[in-house]
């Protein structure tokens, strides 16, 4: 049965007093009046950036006396994977986890590879009450159960839905139950339900799925204040800081402080490459006050990094075993914990507090009455092109002896580029945008893993230096980390051979021109 | 999945009913439950008030034209479906021996269902025909009804000698009495005799009940109809003996059922 013959709201009142369902005409059916009604406890879970419902995936506990699952539904509605929870002998998950904790089986080999580092969170919790009513034939035999659903949501506040009303066709009844569901759409009250239970769950209390990505969203014309359009990007940067400022601080997955990270990185960066259009003194305040914020977020995410590869790590030993390894993962986990109680310190205390009350303060001010020249189209025109041939410039010098040094600035060059790029992205046509960006991309990787892969391999260097001071440090620990080195090297060696084409396909007359096209539209 | 059947080369002595409890008692213990009802005449089908009708028939049932899961409809019951029947069925003879293997056709028919079903229960037509050789071959416990007369015993023999000709696998027999009339010393005294020598014979016998018959008035099994009724009883006990020589493992029901309330 497709959805839409599946699933109705009840709006407004059609129940007639006293009824359980709404009056249909049609001779053909009657209903056996479920008389008890079941209380269900529902939670629906998602990761803070929504990528089981990006993936078409809704995962649900619906919990009653006795025990409760987890269930998996994919787009059309159909069941993908179940899981008993709660009850006797089942373990006891304390959201939010990481899938792992999820108990081996079907759900989590189904969500491992959606959710990938992201925790799974309680989104919504409500509270329905259902009365199950059967449909019957001429025979008197069930055809469908119709179920009469209400729901109030409990958190994250009270909200109350329309009711909804569900035929589940029994087997072999389809036809039947589609005519039911003619008829009852026929019914005063009785429309198709455009959502699902989850997505009424999250209007109720003023959500909508998808509401967070990591990308910057604003609305921006090429004819208005470019002080504005700026005020306008920095204020949903920073609206991407306090958001994950929660997650960052109770350490719930590591892409909190990433994307909180990189909301502060493009802060510095519009501030470096914008800024003319904002007062002075704004700039000279806060730049260094963002600064402080990001080196704060620095020896975390570092630590991150290391973790989150490390399986790879240990994976692909060749003479040494994992278990060889396994004092190196301790001295980093240990490192990272450190690192991050630092940072939720530095987070929760008065220094970052000051600066989010005043840096919004001050963005009201500059909005409330903006310089009204330059414009934005020609202003994110100018810069683009500015930092664009920045990065061409720099690029062309850097040849074949050129220091590691080089690299590492162009990388800096292209970050700025990109993220004027991306900031100013509803200025562009978002085709052109997207070959643009995707262009950057491919050259900015490869950057990355060059500077990355011997970063890490000088620290590698100093890790192992501490550990054998702090003696912690195990003969057989410090090969292993040896041959980790020397894959470093090699990936750095490999990058950086990559590098002429990379840059040569970039600086190209068709990659100039993808750019060139980008701030020809924005004007 | 297990496959059960009741069988007798007579008709009248309690398949259907047996069929129809044995099935739901299952499907209520949670079991993944399918009946067949072969029987043209479609009694089973009836009690669950579903229509005798399958689209293309026995004809492309047994050809594989149209799979068998395609024709299957819930009953009314958590758990349990049916593969209903169809008058058409009065000549399956006539398309099982169009078939390359005549007489283990049905046992590859069911084996696409392993994954759905944890039993299948095949309520067989009195006869002695192809379908039923086919029912033997595909079944791994035969329930036999026998009315407690000199002749039923004869038949039980015949039967066992006909399985021992079987090259590998062969079903086994779980005879019961059943319509037994407790007033009457000819039903005892066979009815001892025969479980004292013979082990294949079931310890419970279902007597002669009038609850049992009005099954075909309420439409359901005894065992939903009346729950708490003799004959709810003793299918229940027939049921637990079945399991136990089925080899069928104790499977708890799924949560939010309680496998005796309708969908």
């Amino acid at each position: 049965l497709p959805s839409h013959l599946r699933e109705f709201v009840l709006s407004g009142e059609p129940l007639a007093a006293g009824a359980s369902l709404p009056r249909i005409e049609d001779p053909q059916f009657d209903f056996a009046i479920g008389r008890t009604a079941r209380t269900v406890r529902r939670t629906w879970f998602d990761t803070f950036d929504w990528r089981l419902f990006r993936a078409g995936l809704t995962l649900e506990l619906v919990a009653e006396r006795g025990g409760g699952e987890f269930v998996l539904t994919g787009r059309d509605g159909d069941t993908v994977a179940v899981q008993p929870a709660g009850g006797q002998g089942a373990t006891r998950i304390k959201f939010p986890c990481a899938v792992d904790a999820l108990p081996i089986g079907q759900l989590r080999e189904h969500l491992a590879p959606v959710t990938g580092v992201r925790a799974l969170l309680p989104i919504v919790k409500a509270t329905s009450t259902l009365r199950e009513h059967r449909a019957l034939n001429a025979d008197e035999k069930t055809v469908a159960v119709v179920t009469v659903e209400r729901m109030t949501v409990t958190q994250p506040r009270h909200g109350d839905t329309a009711a909804r009303l569900t035929i589940r066709p029994l087997r072999g009844y389809d036809a039947q139950a589609a005519k039911l569901a003619d008829s009852l759409s026929g019914a005063p009250g009785v429309e198709p339900a455009a959502t699902s239970t989850f997505e009424s769950a999250l209007k109720a209390v003023g959500r909508k799925p998808g509401d967070y990505t990591g990308k910057i969203d604003v609305r921006l014309t090429a004819g208005m204040p470019a002080a504005l359009a700026v005020a306008a990007i920095l204020d949903a940067l920073f609206d991407t800081v306090e958001v994950n400022l929660p997650g960052t601080i109770r350490d719930v997955d590591t892409e909190f402080l990433h994307d909180l990270r990189v909301a502060v990185r493009r802060t510095r960066s519009v501030l470096k490459l914008a800024g003319s259009v904002l007062p002075e003194s704004v700039v000279c305040r806060y730049a260094p006050e963002f600064k402080w914020l990001g080196d704060l977020t620095t020896p975390t995410r570092d630590g991150d990094v290391y973790l989150l590869a490390y399986p790879a790590m240990a994976a692909h030993l060749v003479a040494a075993t994992p278990d060889e390894l396994a004092p190196f993962h301790d001295y980093l986990a240990r490192r990272r914990a450190g690192a991050h109680g630092q940072l939720a310190r530095g987070l929760s205390g008065k220094r970052f507090a000051d600066l989010a009350r005043n840096w919004r303060l001050e963005l009201d001010v500059i909005s409330a009455a903006p310089r009204p020249r330059p414009r934005a189209g020609a202003f994110a025109a100018r810069r683009i092109t500015t930092t664009h041939q920045k990065v061409l410039r720099r690029g062309a010098a850097i040849g074949p002896d050129a220091p590691p040094e080089a690299l590492h600035d162009l990388r800096k060059r292209c970050k700025e580029l990109r993220y004027l790029l991306e900031v100013f992205a509803s200025l562009h046509d978002p085709s052109q945008q997207w070959h643009a960006i995707r262009e950057m991309k491919a050259l900015q990787d490869c950057l990355g893993e060059y500077q990355d892969a011997q970063v890490q391999h000088a620290e590698l260097r100093e890790f192992a230096a501490r550990m054998m001071d702090e003696r912690r440090a195990p003969a057989a620990t410090l090969l292993a980390m040896g041959e980790i080195a020397a894959k470093l090297a090699e990936r750095a060696n490999v990058a950086r051979r990559e590098f002429a084409g990379r840059f040569a396909e970039f600086s190209s007359p068709r990659g100039q021109a993808r750019i060139a096209a980008l701030t020809k539209a924005g004007t | 999945m297990r496959v059960i059947a009741t069988y007798n080369i007579k008709g009248g002595v309690g398949k259907t009913a047996t069929a129809v409890n044995i099935a739901y008692l299952a499907a209520r213990d949670g079991f993944r439950v399918l009946l067949w009802d072969l029987d043209p005449q479609s009694a089973a089908t009836f009690l669950f008030r579903v229509r005798p009708k399958v689209k293309g028939g026995g004809k492309a049932l047994v050809a594989g034209k149209r799979p068998v899961d395609d024709a299957v409809k819930a009953t009314d019951f958590p758990n349990l479906d049916l593969l209903p029947a169809d008058f058409t069925y009065r000549n399956l003879d006539l398309h099982l021996d169009n078939e390359r293997k005549p007489a283990t056709r049905l046992r590859a028919l069911l084996a696409p269902l392993r994954r759905e079903y944890d039993l299948v229960v095949l309520d067989c037509p009195p006869s002695i025909s192809l379908l039923s050789e086919n029912v033997l071959h595909a079944a791994d416990l035969l329930l036999v009804p026998l009315i407690p007369t000199t002749l039923s015993v004869r038949t039980l023999d015949q039967l066992t000698e006909f399985i021992a000709g079987f090259d590998g696998k062969r079903p086994r027999i779980l005879a019961f009495f059943s319509m037994v009339d407790r007033r009457k010393r000819l039903h005892r005294e066979i009815a001892e005799e025969l479980r004292a020598s013979r082990d294949d014979v079931a310890t419970t016998a279902i007597p002669s009940l009038s609850a049992i018959e009005r099954m075909s008035v309420g439409r359901q099994p005894v065992a939903a109809l009346a729950p708490r009724s003799q004959a709810a009883r003793y299918y229940r006990e027939l049921w637990l003996e079945a399991r136990e020589r089925a080899k069928l493992s104790v499977r708890p029901a799924p949560p939010g059922q309680t496998g005796s309330a309708p969908h």
